[in-house]
């Protein structure tokens, strides 16, 4: 069975309203044609239900959890007590065990992140995103940016120690100045982890047409660019290291949850859409929830699965490892892949004292081409 | 019924001249000339009704999708003239309908003493036709004007009755009216054959001497080639000699085509079939040489003969570089069966190795790379056409340069570039815009006639090169479709040339470089480097991109590096996405090109070197 740490990721597919960039695996209730109670009645059963679909197939103990979304702070905190109890007698927590919730900062007060914590939470993250009300709304974000300081602090006072939040840049309309902004807000909060994403235009998202129409002017890559390197200044200043690259902490705080996707551990996705990987198998859930629904009660709801070849893992090590400031030992390599990687030591995108040690590990301009020098490795 | 029983027709080798009538049809593509012929066979029963299929004649793949007939036959038909109730043999010559073929059309003219002028009586003649017509008319054929199609709703036969009339010099009723696809008027227009062409005249006892119309590559039986014996016989088991390269070959089989080949015990003076020598390369039975006894040689050859020229070069490539030993094989195998076909290994940094290939002009050379695509299953990159310059550099040396690259840097005294006389037909209509077009392009107005009220003749001197690339194009989506087009090579002109090159990163890209007018350089410039500004893609590093004369630039764009290459999220299902993208940006690769460091995609050579209208016609 299966060696490797195990985590689990626990899906909430439901938002209030959906924002113009999302291109997750998230419903409206009026898009599953009921409101908020009727759509979401029964579903933490079923997610108990594919948890012993998953009993068959690991047994360690878990590691780490994490509750994503969609909205997860729209159930109750009741329902995920269930269910973590479900996962708890079923095979047993690590001691230490991360389990985090991700947050609207609109649907959350502190009775319930109280609740939260009472349940065994022990990490949250807010979606954030921007201090500026003109790009949360380009984003459609609802929230009041106020409301971020306002449930952080909430989550501080109700004994969360591990806080993070999440920001994007690049959005349009967002300037240099806008973007310092946001991270200067950010870093007054008291949190011990951020996540910066650069925006990504999914195709078929509402943002994405508005680009296409040219309602809206996707900023200059030179200067998204930019941006990441002003955070990845900002952050460091403040005690933030990165840690992957689009993720800094506080020592001792880095995500363990996501540190297992990208050290290549085994995870399992509860949940419409959720994707698994286990012991150098991938497989993915149905995505709409009531086929889903359906689906898990013919007995499994997979929609998709493929045993990964020798190449495709070692195409993910490198793709993952690049982004960690471990980077990929040099010693995994082969020489030609190494004398094609070695160009980018001149240009000042790989660490040159990490080569000395043996390793390829990248700098701040360097994580900026990660995929390029992930294809001159791979390609 | 006025066909006779083959067994009963007259005999090859045994056909007195007097019975014989050797005619070809001259038609534009489309206006019906092989389902003419199909008649023709049907009705003179050399083909059984259970065996006819459409088209009968047109042996390529090719020919017949496309209707055009590339290679030239000749059938022979035993007729019982409904006039004077005599046996006669026609002898019809097909000739191929197109503009580059010009020599072709008349050795197979030169082997005939009649023309059928066969034109659609619901478009009229086209500027192709014509200039065959012309080319008739100099070699003293007697002309037949036919107007075909008169069972279409849309014939106007009485309009191109005077139109034919007019150009041919006789009444407009002495056109016959027929219908290739009922039949009507087929037997009237056999026995006006008959009535109107004269019969061949011949030494019989004289040295033989034979033309050579046609040459073709048979797998099976090696070269077979086309004669008509003017003088003399040819007997099978005769030692033959070709009068223009001295070679001797023993005639293994001679015969007629009925229409399929029937061999037989030689051929007499006017009698129209082939020879089988167990040659393997056409260029060894070329197209208007003399074929004589080396027993009993001929001293003068038949008059006319020309070495086939190409007059238009092209860079092919393979787009998988693998695939160079299958090109090169091909293009051995096509020129067994195509004597103007040239072509030498080139480099090209840019496209990797490939030919350049001369071919007779536009349409040689889209059939030569279509069949190359088809037959050989290769995927093609052709360089922009360019015709043969002449350069005397200022050192007195002079050089022919066939390949844009290979033009001398430093001074030049003179260059001359190849011109034609073109001759455009098209609704009076759109004269204004065809001589804006033909202004543009540096040509010279002759002249301009009427041939029928709306309906005009232009003709221009145009530099060769200036029509190679996509005037013809430009000519029909400014006519809507209605103007033809033929040309013909008259010599050459000095002029302003200058070679304008083009440079990625300061690296020169060979198979854009160009020579064109001094005037039109800015212009090509300015089109290349924005087209490639939008078919690049952003690089790691900046890339500029000029045109130069020398190492003067003239225009210049810029591709911005990219700054940010990574995708910020890659959580649980984001891996398996990224992997497949990366998979896929692996396949891209494979199809990028290296120009210094600059990566340029397959795709962006194809884009940029063919014209807007290739595009149009790739997108349907």
């Amino acid at each position: 069975m299966a060696s490797k740490p195990l985590s689990f990721y626990i899906h909430v597919p439901y938002c209030i309203s959906r924002c113009g960039y999302c291109d997750f695996n998230t419903y409206t209730p009026s898009e599953l044609n009921g409101d908020l109670a009727q759509v979401s009645n029964g579903y933490i059963d079923q997610l108990i239900k594919e948890v012993d679909i998953a009993g068959t197939r690991v047994s360690n103990e878990i590691s780490t959890i994490f509750i994503g979304g969609g909205t997860p702070t729209l159930l109750d905190p009741n329902d995920f007590k269930r269910l973590l109890d479900k996962l708890q007698d079923k095979f047993g927590f690590k001691k230490g065990i991360e389990i985090t919730i991700e947050a609207n900062p609109d649907s959350i007060n502190s009775e319930k992140l109280e609740k939260l914590i009472s349940i065994g939470i022990n990490r949250i993250s807010f979606g954030m995103q921007s201090a500026l009300p003109h790009v949360l709304k380009v984003l459609d974000r609802t929230h009041d940016p106020l409301n971020v300081e306002r449930s952080v602090t909430a989550a501080k006072s109700a004994g969360f120690k591990e806080i993070s939040v999440d920001l994007i840049y690049g959005t349009p309309g967002e300037s240099i100045d806008d973007w310092k902004l946001s991270i200067q807000s950010a870093l007054q909060l008291p949190i011990t982890h951020v996540s910066a994403y650069a925006l990504i235009l999914e195709t078929g998202t509402r943002l994405a047409n508005q680009v296409k129409r040219k309602e809206y002017e996707i900023p200059d890559d030179g200067e998204t660019a930019e941006k990441y390197l002003i955070a990845d200044r900002e952050f460091t200043k403040q005690g933030f290291n990165w840690y992957e690259l689009s993720n800094w902490a506080k020592t001792g705080s880095e995500c363990k949850h996501n540190l297992a996707y990208w050290q290549g551990n085994n995870w399992w996705g509860l949940g419409p859409g959720s994707h698994s990987h286990i012991d150098g198998e991938r497989f993915w859930n149905i995505k709409h929830p009531n086929s889903y629904r359906s689906a898990l009660k013919e007995g499994s709801p997979v929609a998709g699965r493929e045993v990964l070849t020798a190449e495709d893992i070692e195409n993910e090590r490198v793709m993952l490892e690049i982004r960690l400031p471990s980077g990929i030992d040099k010693a995994s390599l082969k020489s030609a892949q190494l004398e094609q990687v070695s160009q980018y030591l001149e240009g000042g995108e790989l660490d040159k004292s990490a080569w000395q040690n043996g390793r390829i590990a990248l700098t701040a301009n360097g994580r900026l081409v990660a995929d390029r020098i992930v294809r001159s490795i791979l390609f | 019924m006025p066909a006779i029983n083959l067994s009963k027709a007259p005999q090859p080798a045994a056909t007195d001249p007097k019975q014989i009538r050797n005619f070809c049809i001259i038609a534009h593509i489309d206006h019906g000339k092989s389902t003419l012929a199909d008649r023709m066979l049907q009705i003179t029963e050399v083909v059984e009704s259970r065996n006819m299929r459409e088209q009968y004649l047109d042996r390529m793949d090719i020919e017949r999708e496309r209707g055009i007939t590339i290679k030239s036959q000749a059938v022979r038909l035993p007729w019982k003239s409904g006039i004077d109730g005599k046996d006669y043999i026609l002898n019809m010559i097909d000739t191929p309908g197109h503009v580059d073929f010009t020599y072709e059309v008349s050795r197979s003219l030169a082997a005939c003493e009649g023309a059928i002028l066969l034109v659609d009586c619901a478009q009229g003649i086209e500027a192709q036709t014509l200039a065959n017509l012309y080319l008739a008319m100099e070699n003293n054929l007697t002309i037949i004007p036919v107007l075909n199609k008169i069972d279409l709703p849309a014939a106007q036969p009485e309009k191109f009755a005077e139109e034919l009339a007019k150009l041919i010099g006789c009444k407009p009723e002495d056109c016959l009216r027929v219908s290739g696809k009922t039949g009507a008027g087929v037997e009237e227009l056999l026995d006006q054959i008959v009535a109107q062409i004269p019969a061949p005249v011949g030494k019989p006892d004289a040295p033989a001497r034979a033309l050579i119309f046609d040459s073709v590559y048979d797998t099976y039986r090696g070269v077979v080639t086309y004669v008509r014996v003017i003088d003399g016989h040819l007997n099978t088991r005769d030692q033959i000699q070709m009068i223009s390269t001295g070679a001797r070959h023993e005639m293994l089989e001679v015969g007629v085509i009925s229409p399929e080949p029937v061999a037989s015990k030689g051929l007499g003076v006017g009698e129209v079939g082939y020879l089988i020598t167990g040659v393997k390369d056409v260029r060894q039975s070329r197209v208007g040489d003399t074929v004589t006894n080396y027993n009993r040689p001929a001293q003068e050859p038949l008059a006319g003969y020309k070495d086939p020229k190409p007059m238009v070069f092209s860079g092919l490539y393979p787009i998988d570089g693998a695939d160079y030993p299958l090109l090169r094989e091909a293009l051995d195998k096509l020129q067994l069966n195509d004597a103007a076909l040239v072509y030498e290994p080139e480099t090209s940094a840019a496209l990797g190795f490939g030919f350049r290939c001369g071919f007779l002009g536009l349409l040689h050379m889209e059939i030569v790379r279509e069949r190359l695509e088809r037959e050989a299953g290769l995927s093609l990159i052709s360089t922009a056409p360019n015709v043969v310059y002449r350069v005397l550099r200022d050192d007195g040396k002079e050089m022919v340069v066939t390949n844009p690259s290979e033009y001398p840097e430093g001074k030049i005294e003179e260059v001359y570039e190849p011109v034609v006389r073109a001759t455009i037909l098209s609704p009076s209509e759109f004269i204004g815009s065809i001589m804006e077009l033909c202004q543009d392009r540096r040509g010279t107005l002759l002249g301009m006639d009427y041939l029928s009220e709306d309906r005009v003749e232009i003709r221009y001197t145009l530099p060769l090169g200036e029509i190679v690339f996509d005037f013809f194009d430009n000519l029909k989506s400014r006519t809507r479709g209605y103007a033809s087009l033929d040309y013909e090579a008259t010599g050459e002109q000095p002029a302003d040339l200058v070679k304008v090159d083009i440079l990625l990163q300061g690296e020169q890209v060979d198979a854009f470089s160009a020579i064109v007018h001094k005037d039109k350089a800015y212009a090509y410039g300015v089109m290349m480097t924005g087209k490639l500004r939008e078919l690049i893609p952003r690089q790691q590093f900046e890339v500029p991109i000029q045109a130069a004369i020398g190492s003067r630039i003239i225009a210049r764009e810029n591709i911005r590096a990219i700054r940010k290459d990574v995708l910020a999220k890659c959580y649980g299902g984001d891996i398996t996405r990224k992997r497949k993208l990366l998979e896929k940006q692996k396949e891209g690769k494979k199809r990028m090109k290296m120009v210094g460091k600059v990566e340029v995609p397959q795709e962006a050579f194809i884009a940029a070197l063919s014209t807007n209208a290739d595009q149009e016609k790739s997108k349907k």
